[in-house]
């Protein structure tokens, strides 16, 4: 009776440690993050408590991703999945989540972050009407861009992976503060970086910097689209080309996915620069990290600007 | 206050630009100090901004905040061809079925979650007939389970079968303006859907598997192969009046579909599928159709609205119809019990040229074996093939346009070919589709 009662209790304690112990230790937090830029700030509050995969390539359009399969597989096994929650995903993330039949991530569930949540969203329309093209809701999704709304992104994400893993709350605190850190001196780094060029006029191919163009002054005055997500028109490129020699605009922000031949035929006749920006870490070489992708963004529209001066 | 901050930023920027030429260690410190403070002060003052110049929270409507999204698809269609009886060769519910112009499909979709367990989803169709008459139908309406233990979801109501890629897909979602001739003649016009509940499984693999078992009603005119008012079409002989006995006469449609990426760009889609159900020739009798399907994409890794992007998608189908002894439906004639067999399949490419263009090409063919008194053999059993070739080009997202044409073989009737036309559009929430 003694040794069952003393085998009972030798289990017992066994299995309390390993039910404590060996899932923290052998098991990083799976973490699902809807596109690259979101993924970079994840493993940033993550560190090595995390595996972090973004459903969204770097190099591909966010707007329209393929709902393949293989991500029904990893969002069934997230632990935590942040998305915008501005709708850049809408065409895509709702059917992936409808087959992924996971409670953790569901909205309103700690594993589940909306990088938006708080942040002023710009744009945001005060009527539904596609005849404007097709403007999100919720207003322009592409806020990443600014570094003061990641400040609150990532607050959120330290806070949310806090929540499900209670074990690395403290690591996921400390990354935070270290991040925050050298989020204020590289704020101060991108804003004398950019603060010369106060007032620049530049163009863009969608509607995808408005947030750096708020941020640091930049005047963005026409979009090579004509409306978000409408293809440019030949009328549409000879209107921005007029616009841009009348205000001598010298250059224009292109993304890995948009048209590159289109820019280029309105920048040959403007004598302004193509300038190659990703707004998604990793599309670009040496840019795996946020600050990496900002310190890129500032350092090409600085230089071109500088030079067009 | 906006102002103050920005001077103080400026101050410390001059500042910095005079401490670097005195490497004074105090001074970097006081100015990384100044820097950090300056960087906070703009923080707060974004926030501030952020409170101040925020929108009153009542001021936009968000879509995205209802219960419910409502979308409505209409689809118009423009069909000619060399054979004058165009409904005999476009045969699908969504199709023109006479020359000119038609309405086949308009769709009013409204889907939303129920509560923290279920979502739930209704599509009600109306169309308009070659004489103009509306008609309505609860095309598909049911439950879906969002938190089931095990990776098991459960549907229920009213629902496409989910056998093989399209049969389950609506027809906004087709990569051409018909059907192919496989699922016509395996499935009838309106595609293979009743009522029922469906359980499916995602399994713990590390790469997509998902098995699915659907048990649903195997009487009416959707349930073609089944107990259908319309089996004549098959067998030859009158309809028998069959009631639901036991379990067995149900209709079953089980699946088990598999994906893999095949590279970061590559991902190949596969699945195998079965119905099994009664089929009212005569008591006792079954049908079983066996299917199976396949579908590759390649998408760029730069692509740009999802273009430039090749897939290609293929099912092949077989039915074993077991006919009872039966009697002829136009006379007294009896014919003996025997089983008919079919088989179909298509093989579709489409190349995704550049945004918002899309080129297709498809073959197409469906056959059946002769019957034991061959004067009965029905024209919808007849050897079949089609070409078909087609241009679609999407102005934007929420609607298109399409130009198709069809050359087709019927044996015994001979070559014909048809052009069709279509234009859609989208009203309301986003469309999102599946993989």
């Amino acid at each position: 009776m003694t040794t069952l009662t003393q085998l009972l209790v030798a289990a017992g304690a066994l299995l309390s440690t390993t039910g404590a112990e060996i899932p923290r230790a052998a098991r990083q937090l799976n973490v699902v993050a809807t596109t690259p830029d979101l993924a970079a700030l994840a493993k940033a509050i993550g560190g090595d408590a995390v595996d972090v995969k973004s459903l969204a390539k770097p190099t591909e359009d966010p707007h329209f991703v393929d709902a393949k399969p293989s991500h029904v597989v990893t969002l069934n096994r997230a632990d935590v999945l942040i998305d915008g929650g501005a709708e850049l995903e809408v065409g895509w993330l709702p059917p992936l989540l409808e087959s992924a039949r996971n409670d953790k991530i569901a909205a309103g569930a700690p594993g589940r972050v909306s990088a938006s949540l708080g942040v002023r969203m710009l744009e945001v329309p005060t009527s539904f009407d596609r005849s404007k093209g097709d403007v999100h809701a919720m207003g322009n999704p592409h806020f990443l861009i600014d570094p003061l709304n990641v400040r609150l992104v990532v607050a959120q994400i330290a806070e949310h992976l806090a929540k499900v893993d209670p074990a690395s709350a403290a690591l996921y605190r400390d990354n935070l503060r270290t991040f925050l850190a050298t989020l204020d001196v590289k704020s101060v780094e991108w804003q004398k970086a950019l603060e010369p060029f106060r007032g620049a006029k530049i163009v863009t191919y969608h509607k995808d910097f408005v947030y750096l163009a708020e941020r640091y002054k930049l005047d963005v005055v026409e979009t090579l689209e004509p409306k978000p997500g409408i293809e440019p028109s030949p009328i549409h490129l000879a209107a921005v080309i007029a616009t841009m020699r009348a205000q001598k605009v010298k250059v224009i922000l292109v993304q890995p996915f948009q048209n590159r031949k289109t820019a280029e035929t309105v920048a040959r006749q403007t004598d302004a620069a193509v300038l190659d920006v990703a707004q998604q870490p990793g599309a670009k070489a040496n840019t795996a990290t946020y600050f990496d992708l900002m310190d890129s963004i500032v350092h090409t529209l600085a230089t071109a600007l500088q030079e067009k001066k | 206050m906006r102002n103050a901050v920005l001077v103080g930023v400026l101050l410390c920027v001059s500042h910095t630009a005079g401490a670097q030429q005195v490497p004074d260690s105090t001074a970097r410190r006081q100015q990384r100090t100044l820097d950090s403070l300056a960087t906070a002060l703009a923080a707060t003052q974004a926030r501030l901004d952020s409170v101040i110049a925020a929108p009153p929270p009542a001021a936009p409507a968000r879509a995205s905040g209802s219960y419910m999204n409502v979308s409505f698809v209409g689809l118009t269609d423009f069909g000619w061809s060399t054979a004058k009886d165009l409904g005999a060769l476009q045969v699908g519910d969504h199709e023109p079925h006479a020359r000119g112009f038609a309405i086949p499909n308009a769709e009013l979709a409204l889907d939303g979650t129920v509560d923290p367990y279920l979502k739930a989803f209704a599509n009600i169709v109306y169309k308009l007939n070659a004489k103009g008459e509306t008609g309505v139908e609860l095309e598909e309406m049911y439950f879906l389970t969002t938190s089931l233990p095990g990776n098991l979801q459960v549907k229920g109501g009213q629902f496409f079968a989910e056998f093989g890629r399209q049969n389950a897909q609506h027809p906004h979602a087709w990569a051409f303006a018909d059907q192919p001739l496989a699922l016509n003649r395996m499935f009838g016009p309106e595609g293979l859907r009743s009522q029922g509940l469906r359980i499916s499984w995602l399994l713990p693999t590390s790469f997509y598997t998902e098995a699915t078992l659907a048990v649903m009603n195997s009487a009416g005119t959707t349930t073609y192969s089944f107990r259908s008012d319309e089996s004549s079409a098959i067998h030859a002989g009158a309809p028998a009046d069959r009631a639901v006995g036991s379990a067995a006469d149900l209709l079953y449609v089980p699946r088990i579909a598999t994906s893999v990426d095949l590279t970061d760009t590559q991902t190949l889609l596969m699945g195998v599928s079965g119905a099994f159900g009664p089929n009212n020739s005569g008591p006792g009798a079954q049908t079983q159709i066996y299917g199976a399907d396949v579908y590759w994409k390649w998408k760029s890794p730069t692509a740009h609205m999802g273009f430039p992007f090749v897939s290609f998608q293929s099912e092949g189908l077989v039915r074993r119809y077991g006919a009872a002894t039966r009697v002829a439906f136009d006379t007294n004639r009896v014919l003996p019990g025997e089983t008919l067999r079919d088989n179909g399949a298509y093989a579709q490419l489409q190349w995704g040229i550049k945004p918002m263009l899309i080129a297709g090409l498809r073959a197409d063919y469906a056959r059946g074996d002769g019957m034991a008194v061959p004067v009965y053999a029905t024209v919808e059993r007849a050897n079949r093939t089609r070409y078909s070739t087609n241009m679609t080009w999407f102005p934007t997202e929420y609607s298109k346009f399409r130009l198709q044409y069809n050359y087709d073989h019927r044996a015994g009737i001979g070559n014909d070919h048809t052009v069709l036309m279509q234009f859609e559009f989208l009203l309301g929430a986003h469309a999102a589709h599946k993989f």
